[in-house]
């Protein structure tokens, strides 16, 4: 039986701002480059816009700030914050409250200067209160503890983790978008500065600003603007603890369930999949998130990324755009995995874009491996 | 009757150099951070046990830092033989040398002048 939400939903324009660097800027003015991008690309303004959907890393009520910034009063304002994977959960919640006829144009907005504001970003994060006094660096200790626990568990090696890093590389090579695009080899990322082992500075993400936005509309009309629609056929939720230390098991992530959930709406498998967009805040994410959405057995994840399988030309590609670790990474990742599968499905990626994408998968991280969130994308010949 | 919460009854034998640990009546498991009703089985019948002290590291990490700053220090996870899980730190060790399934012993030390729970290599 289909799912009443599966294909409810499109992407009629997306957009991205300030990538890199962008001095000068606040998170909020590149929240609305992003935004005004992304709804010149569908084709439509400010003044559509009825339902928003946004967090940022800084202020307690950032939707309320985005709807005052953008000068809009939505009747639908949703700013859920599990940290990254917020953003796809936005697809969910949008698809139900547009099939609801709550709102008509609903607008996923995201941006931050976290690189060119360092020393003076504010975060809303209190430190754990069973973990701070042991100074774990967050968020790096709790994903190497992670990846440790993997490497002793199913044996999985440094160099498994550096083949992630590599062909998240190799994909940054060709995307003139990427923030880092030199050569990038395994020997370089198993030398380079440890900072919580057994993951070193390049088993970890980026620091970039930038921001991203998606406009979303109800499925019916995504043949009425001027872009190829990339429909939402299925989004899943899964999420285990908060703190690091109240992770039920280590080597698995809520991606067992989020990715069930999701694969459940859309009506396919990990098999069906042409593209993989992963949240890799570090090295061992991509190879836990093979593992629990599918892709692989549990513990064969490292086996899995080696060699090339994942980087251009091998059998799965995964992360097309560099990633969290060669593209962008401003703080949160989440909503630049929705973007880049759907620039595969139009046919418009910035850097390789494969041939014949119909299904694409984005999935969001949040916390420490604590909330997940994926979500399956589909061209219209899938809906 | 103490009005005291289940984190301030913690913190409260911390001071007292004692690690005070949840046991749910209801289904005997082992509860850790504390709280008023069993993560488990959602039972709100909570007792403080005796912790025996005993441990084994479940993951561990060496946090680096510069030699002028303190030098690298351990933080894991320690599985306490009641069942519970908690972050700790081993010390008067070698981070590096910290392993996973390493026993330890658990004791109330201090971090910053702030009683935390540490441990150490266990005796063989
Ligand atoms: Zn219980």
């Amino acid at each position: 039986m289909t799912h009443e939400l599966r294909g409810k939903s499109a992407i009629a324009g997306l957009g991205h701002a300030g990538f890199g660097e962008a001095h000068g800027q606040t998170a909020y003015e590149i929240m609305a480059e992003a935004s005004l991008t992304a709804l010149a690309d569908a084709g439509l303004g400010l003044g559509d816009v009825d339902g928003l959907f946004c967090t940022m890393m800084e202020d307690s009520m950032p939707v309320l700030m985005a709807a005052e910034y953008l000068g809009i009063q939505p009747g639908v304002m949703e700013g859920t914050m599990f940290g990254g994977s917020s953003f796809v959960d936005y697809l969910g919640k949008a698809t139900m409250a547009l099939n609801a006829g709550l709102c008509d144009v609903a607008l996923i907005c995201y941006g931050s200067n976290q690189r060119t504001a360092a020393g003076r970003l504010v975060t809303a994060s209190r430190v754990p209160p069973y973990e701070g006094l042991y100074q774990p660096r967050y968020p790096v200790s709790a994903y190497a503890m992670a990846a440790a626990r993997h490497m002793y568990e199913y044996g999985t090696t440094r160099e498994q983790l550096a083949d992630v890093a590599v062909a998240a590389r190799a994909w940054a090579r060709h995307n003139p978008e990427a923030f880092e695009r030199g050569e990038l080899t395994r020997e370089d990322v198993l030398n380079a500065r440890m900072i919580s082992d057994p993951l070193g500075v390049r088993d970890c993400c980026l620091v970039t600003d930038g921001g991203g936005a998606l406009v979303l509309v109800r499925g019916e009309r995504a043949g009425d603007f001027p872009n190829a629609p990339v429909h939402v056929l299925g989004v899943g939720a899964g999420s285990t603890h908060r703190q690091i230390s109240q992770m039920p098991d280590f080597t698995t992530t809520g991606a067992r369930e989020s990715g069930k959930r999701a694969f459940e709406m859309a009506g396919v498998g990990p098999g069906d999949i042409d593209v993989v967009e992963l949240y890799d805040a570090f090295t061992i994410n991509t190879i836990l998130f093979l593992e629990d959405l599918g892709f692989c057995a549990k513990g064969d994840g490292g086996a899995f990324v080696a060699d090339g399988r994942i980087a251009p030309g091998g059998a799965l590609p995964v992360n097309t755009n560099g990633g969290g670790l060669s593209c962008v990474h401003p703080g949160m990742y989440g909503i630049f995995t929705i973007i880049e599968a759907a620039r595969q499905i139009r046919g418009d990626a910035p850097g390789m874009q494969l041939d014949g994408v119909e299904l694409a998968l984005a999935h969001g991280n949040g916390g420490v491996l604590s909330s997940q969130v994926t979500a399956i994308l589909g061209a219209a010949s899938t809906v | 009757m103490s009005q005291m919460g289940p984190d301030a009854t913690f913190r409260e034998g911390l001071e007292r150099g004692e690690i005070r640990l949840q046991k749910c009546r209801s289904c005997g498991q082992s509860v850790f951070f504390p709280r008023v009703a069993c993560p488990n089985c959602h039972g709100i019948d909570l007792d403080w046990q005796q912790v025996s002290g005993k441990g084994e590291v479940y993951t561990t990490t060496t946090v680096r830092r510069k030699p002028e700053r303190g030098g690298d220090y351990n933080v894991c996870m320690v599985e306490l033989a009641e069942g519970a899980r908690m972050m700790s730190r081993v010390t008067g060790f070698a981070p590096d040398l910290v392993a996973i399934g390493m026993a330890v012993t658990l004791f109330v030390g201090d971090i910053d002048d702030t009683a935390a729970v540490l441990c150490k290599p266990a005796e063989v």
